[in-house]
């Protein structure tokens, strides 16, 4: 008997939080855009997930497999997540090839070659869209307007996003008033009636994964709220200054991938801060960044550039922002 | 209500409170006992008894020394038969003394009188000798010498006393059942140490998780003027000095000192009972309260225990050693100890005997480091377990002082939480022992 006991160290007992519990509690998260997106874009949309998400598992067991002989780990559902972001980011009519090549940049090369989950220095899925967008700029800002050709993969009826009409008109000259005829109601961009990629469509399909999982305890409030709040006020800031030549903040933050880049991408937690105010930071550089790449940048949209930049600060804000200790200040109540 | 708690990380583990409605009762008294000389933080107490004497109940077998020492008392009267070196629940040979069992006779000195006695009569020195005399220390598991902590450093200045009734370890009844049953001689005991300390005011503190006991004692304290109960959130470790005292009275220790410096003084409701003991009625401490439980223990319970008995015994009252027994934890699942034999013997500080079986006793699988940042929203001292986990697995020693992993007090929520089931206090255990070494060659 005596010799059969177990020997360690405390604690002896171990919550229920797991790796795969954390990353499926985000693919569900995940189902109402993805669903929204189906329902817009029809089969494309279905197939360029699946695809995408296919290859990126299939990457991942490869290379686990294959290149580095350890045990494969996919079924912990990062490489899941990493596939429907990364199919998020791009348009519904993408070339399959294209989403292959994406994926297996996010995956090989974004991932696994730093060492693979919790190593990367960058969040996967945005590398594999940056990627993308710099190789094959045409594919990827051809974006499907939707209800048009649920049925069809390729050569769907396509239009420019509302973020792209804004800034190429008042490139041109127009001027606001009468840009803002040509961009949906924001009603309409509220529910995702508008064309874009597949998971910026809709900012309530959106909040509500993003609800889901402040509510599961997988994120914290502090990335989503900082960057998305940064964003309404610095886009507020230029409104009041030239409501001629600004658009008002709240088409900020329902046009684009703001929401989806700050409650599914910016909160990776591989590629985020590890303390409660470096998370705030983190949110705020990312909505300044996205600012100014939106009014003053050579594209039209700067959400992924500007959370690829911020992922780069990351170590330095960690250094900066420990969390708070205990007893640091002698505080007498 | 909203209920007072501390500020900065905590978890909440399944608190499993198996035995709570289990009345304390007397343990059978061992045919042997194993008395360690070693059951306090400091230098073992010098034994004043020789293999072949005849003890009585509570004398005196071996003798605090130098100054961080406490008395140690025979727990039974009988022969001593060995002195010698026993295995210990710290899963390393001490020194410690054998009395084989004959007869329960006590010391003529001890008051047997079951009525309680509510007067205090001593004086402040008084109380403080007669701690010392009768060796009590921190019960809670801390084991340090109650005389010394009560003695308040040149410079500084009690205004509070504090009674950890917390119990925040899953699993663990002990304390709840003294408040519960023993109520009055713990609110006389806080008097006593009040009267020791020269304070007027005294905090009890209480999670929410034991309304029998908040009620109990609030009805009490009616009659015990500065005494006050405060029901406090379920969160672990709020047990913790550091954490009670910011959770009641909302002040922080600061790093690396001492509780004292704000002003308080903590004491465990079990040491507050032997207090009471000590100084009403002249009985030393060589017997105290363990709760025997786990989710396969028969009859899970908690057992008024002569210090010295055998783990084994305990588990034989509690329905006999599940058989699917993995590991016998000393203490409470959180911090305590997985002891390596049943052979090992109560001591002072055992506050539970907490039985895993097989599927519990396995740890997680460790992956990779996600970075999730949860270690560091559970960390109760505001560190950065990943961190210095990290740099404890470099042997960055240096570096791991520099983030504080000397603030760490050992709860293990950081463990407890990782989704990737790193052991990181078992990194950060290894190099708080490095560093402290590092520490004192610097201090020499
Ligand atoms: S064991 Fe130490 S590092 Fe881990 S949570 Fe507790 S105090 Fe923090
Ligand atoms: S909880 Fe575990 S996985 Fe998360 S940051 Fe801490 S060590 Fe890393």
């Amino acid at each position: 008997m005596a010799n059969l006991l177990t020997i360690s160290g405390s604690p002896h007992i171990h919550g229920d939080q797991s790796i795969r519990k954390i990353m499926w509690g985000v693919v569900i998260a995940l189902i109402p855009a993805l669903l929204v997106s189906f329902w817009y874009f029809g089969i494309g949309a279905f197939i360029v997930t699946m695809m995408a998400v296919l290859s990126c598992v299939v990457t991942e067991f490869i290379v686990q497999k294959f290149i580095l002989k350890e045990e494969p780990t996919i079924s912990d559902g990062s490489a899941v997540i990493t596939g429907l972001l990364l199919a998020m980011n791009v348009p519904g009519n993408l070339p399959w090839w294209m989403v292959v090549i994406g994926s297996i940049i996010s995956i090989g090369v974004a991932k696994m070659s730093f060492g693979g989950l919790g190593k990367n220095p960058f969040n996967p899925a945005l590398i594999g869209r940056v990627f993308l967008l710099i190789s094959f700029p045409v594919a990827m800002t051809s974006w499907p307007l939707p209800f048009q050709n649920r049925w069809v993969f390729t050569d769907a009826i396509t239009g420019p996003t509302a973020l792209g009409v804004i800034k190429e008109g008042l490139g041109k000259g127009d001027s606001l008033d009468n840009l803002m005829t040509r961009i949906p109601s924001y009603a309409e961009m509220l529910i995702g009636n508008m064309g874009g990629s597949l998971g910026e469509v809709s900012a309530l399909a959106i909040l509500l994964g993003g609800l889901y999982m402040i509510i599961r305890r997988i994120i914290t409030w502090h990335i989503p709220v900082s960057y998305i709040l940064t964003v309404f006020i610095f886009a507020g800031i230029l409104y009041l200054i030239d409501p001629s030549k600004f658009i008002d903040p709240v088409f900020h933050l329902l046009a684009g991938g703001l929401m989806l880049g700050a409650i599914f991408m910016a909160t990776d937690m591989v590629t985020s801060p590890m303390s409660k105010t470096g998370m705030v930071v983190f949110g705020f550089g990312c909505g300044i960044l996205t600012m100014l790449i939106r009014v003053w940048g050579a594209y039209p949209e700067g959400v992924s550039f500007a959370i690829l930049i911020m992922n780069a600060f990351v170590p330095l804000i960690n250094k900066g922002f420990k969390p708070a200790k205990f007893g640091e200040e002698v505080k007498h109540g | 209500m909203l209920l007072k708690t501390f500020t900065l990380g905590g978890v909440h583990p399944e608190e499993n409170k198996i035995s709570s409605g289990q009345p304390i009762r007397k343990a059978p008294i061992p045919k042997t006992a194993v008395v360690p000389i070693a059951q306090h933080i400091g230098a073992p107490a010098e034994i004043i008894i020789a293999k072949g004497d005849k003890v009585k109940t509570g004398q005196l077998i071996a003798r605090g020394q130098s100054f961080i020492s406490a008395n140690v008392h025979a727990p039974v009267s009988g022969t001593v038969t060995k002195i010698d070196e026993f295995m210990d629940s710290s899963g390393y040979r001490k020194r410690a003394i054998q009395i084989e069992t004959e007869g329960d006779e006590w010391i003529g000195t001890i008051d047997r009188d079951e009525k309680i006695d509510a007067t205090i009569k001593r004086s402040r020195e008084e109380i403080i000798q007669l701690i010392k005399e009768s060796g009590i220390v921190g019960m809670g598991g801390a084991t340090f010498p109650t005389h010394i902590k009560m003695m308040v450093p040149q410079g500084k200045k009690a205004d509070c006393l504090i009674i950890n009734g917390v119990e925040c370890e899953p699993y663990l009844t002990s304390d709840h059942r003294l408040m519960v049953e023993r109520g009055e001689e713990l609110m006389i005991g806080a008097r006593i140490l009040m009267t020791a300390l020269g304070v007027e005011k005294a905090y009890i503190g209480i999670e929410n998780n034991k309304p029998d006991a908040i009620d109990h004692l609030t009805n009490l304290s009616k009659r015990f003027p500065g005494i006050t109960i405060h029901p406090l959130k379920v969160k672990y470790p709020q047990g913790g000095e550091k954490q009670l005292i910011k959770a009641i009275i909302n002040r922080e220790v600061p790093s690396g000192k001492l509780p004292i410096e704000t002003g308080c003084i903590v004491q465990n409701v079990g040491t507050a009972i032997a207090v009471y003991e000590a100084v009403q009625k002249n009985k030393p401490l060589f017997e105290r309260v363990v709760t025997v439980t786990g989710k396969s223990v028969r009859n899970p319970c908690n057992l008024l225990v002569r210090i010295g008995t055998p783990i084994s015994v305990l588990l034989e009252e509690a329905g006999g050693i599940p058989t699917d027994t993995r590991k016998v934890i000393n203490g409470g699942p959180m911090m305590g100890k997985a002891l390596n034999s049943l052979d090992v013997p109560v001591i002072k500080g055992m506050s539970g005997v907490v039985v895993m079986p097989e599927k519990e006793a396995r740890r997680p699988k460790i992956s990779n480091c996600i970075r999730c940042a949860r270690c560091t929203f559970v960390c109760p001292m505001g560190l950065s377990p990943y961190l210095i986990a990290q740099m404890a697995e470099a042997r960055l020693e240096e570096r791991a002082e520099a983030e504080r992993i000397m603030d760490c007090i050992e709860c293990g929520s950081c463990s407890f939480t990782c989704p990737s089931g790193r052991p990181l206090l078992d990194n950060i255990r290894v190099a708080k022992s490095k560093v402290g070494q590092i520490i004192r060659s610097r201090a020499k």
